[in-house]
């Protein structure tokens, strides 16, 4: 079950997958749209997420943090671009510094989610893309925007935590 | 500059990995790889491939470079870019890595449905 097929396509850097779940379209839908739900699955079982901020409209962010397993964070946002309850989502996914911050220079995918019922189950549709262009030019179109608002003391406990980050 | 880590790819350094995906993140520049399997174009021949300056030919060839994707070694006059095929194997490795994240994704998805 689940994973029905992949594509990859090397040159392009996109990913094709289609699953089918043996549930009804709005109990798949509540998966991406219930922060709750989200965060039980986003994140490998080694690297857990949280997910903080969760605005499923156009323009809206999606902000989580990760553990890894030893201590390490790790911080991701979303900027949705097109929601359409329970049957389609796209978003932009990229990588944060610890205050929030999208990383200019870090890769960022395209993620675009369909979903169809039929007799039941559900089939669900993802693209996910690395984008092209640059990077830099990329993150100043998606607006600069602080998706973790989050306090200095935070910050500092989790720099603490994690003497692998370095902050300038 | 921050440095953090990712998921999807354990065995790469974070810097690596942002390297070879901001080198591969652009059509230019995959163009010029896949060229670069093929054959070992020189940088002026590349540079009269594409609707822009020799010198920002040269610039995607430089980032394909610090990627690990290419190297250059100079013949005469010329300078001529071949691929490094291992790094071409790990940039892959990255699309692979990112297919069983999201199929790890699916799986947990699924044991989440009623």
């Amino acid at each position: 079950m689940s994973v029905v097929s992949v594509e990859k396509d090397y040159e392009g850097l996109s990913i094709e997958l289609v699953a089918e779940f043996d549930a009804p379209v709005e109990a798949v839908w509540q998966l991406w749209a219930d922060p709750r739900k989200l965060e039980r699955w986003w994140g490998p079982p080694t690297w857990p997420a949280t997910v903080l901020d969760h605005e499923l409209t156009v323009g809206g962010a999606v902000s989580y943090s990760m553990t890894g397993p030893d201590g390490q964070t790790s911080r991701g946002w979303w900027r949705v671009t097109a929601v359409e309850p329970p049957r389609a989502l796209e978003f932009t996914d990229g990588y944060a510094d610890l205050d929030g911050t999208p990383l200019a220079q870090s890769p960022t995918t395209d993620v675009t989610v369909r979903l169809s019922e039929q007799d039941g189950r559900t089939r669900m549709r993802l693209r996910f893309a690395f984008e092209s262009g640059d990077h830099m030019q990329r993150v100043e179109q998606l607006g600069a925007f602080d998706v973790f608002p989050q306090s200095v003391a935070q910050m500092d406990a989790v720099l603490a935590t994690d003497p692998d980050q370095e902050v300038p | 500059m921050v440095t953090y880590n990712r998921m999807v790819v354990g065995e790469l350094e974070d810097a690596e990995v942002d390297r070879l995906f901001h080198a591969l993140a652009d059509g230019t520049r995959r163009d010029i790889l896949h060229r670069c399997i093929d054959g070992e174009p020189s940088v002026s021949r590349l540079a009269g491939l594409y609707p822009m300056s020799f010198a920002a030919v040269q610039k995607h060839v430089a980032v394909l470079e610090r990627a690990g994707l290419v190297a250059k070694r100079r013949q005469g006059r010329e300078q001529l870019v071949h691929t490094d095929a291992d790094a071409v194997a790990r940039a892959r490795g990255i699309l692979d890595e990112l297919e069983v994240a999201w199929r790890g994704r699916v799986e947990r998805m699924s044991e989440l449905l009623p």
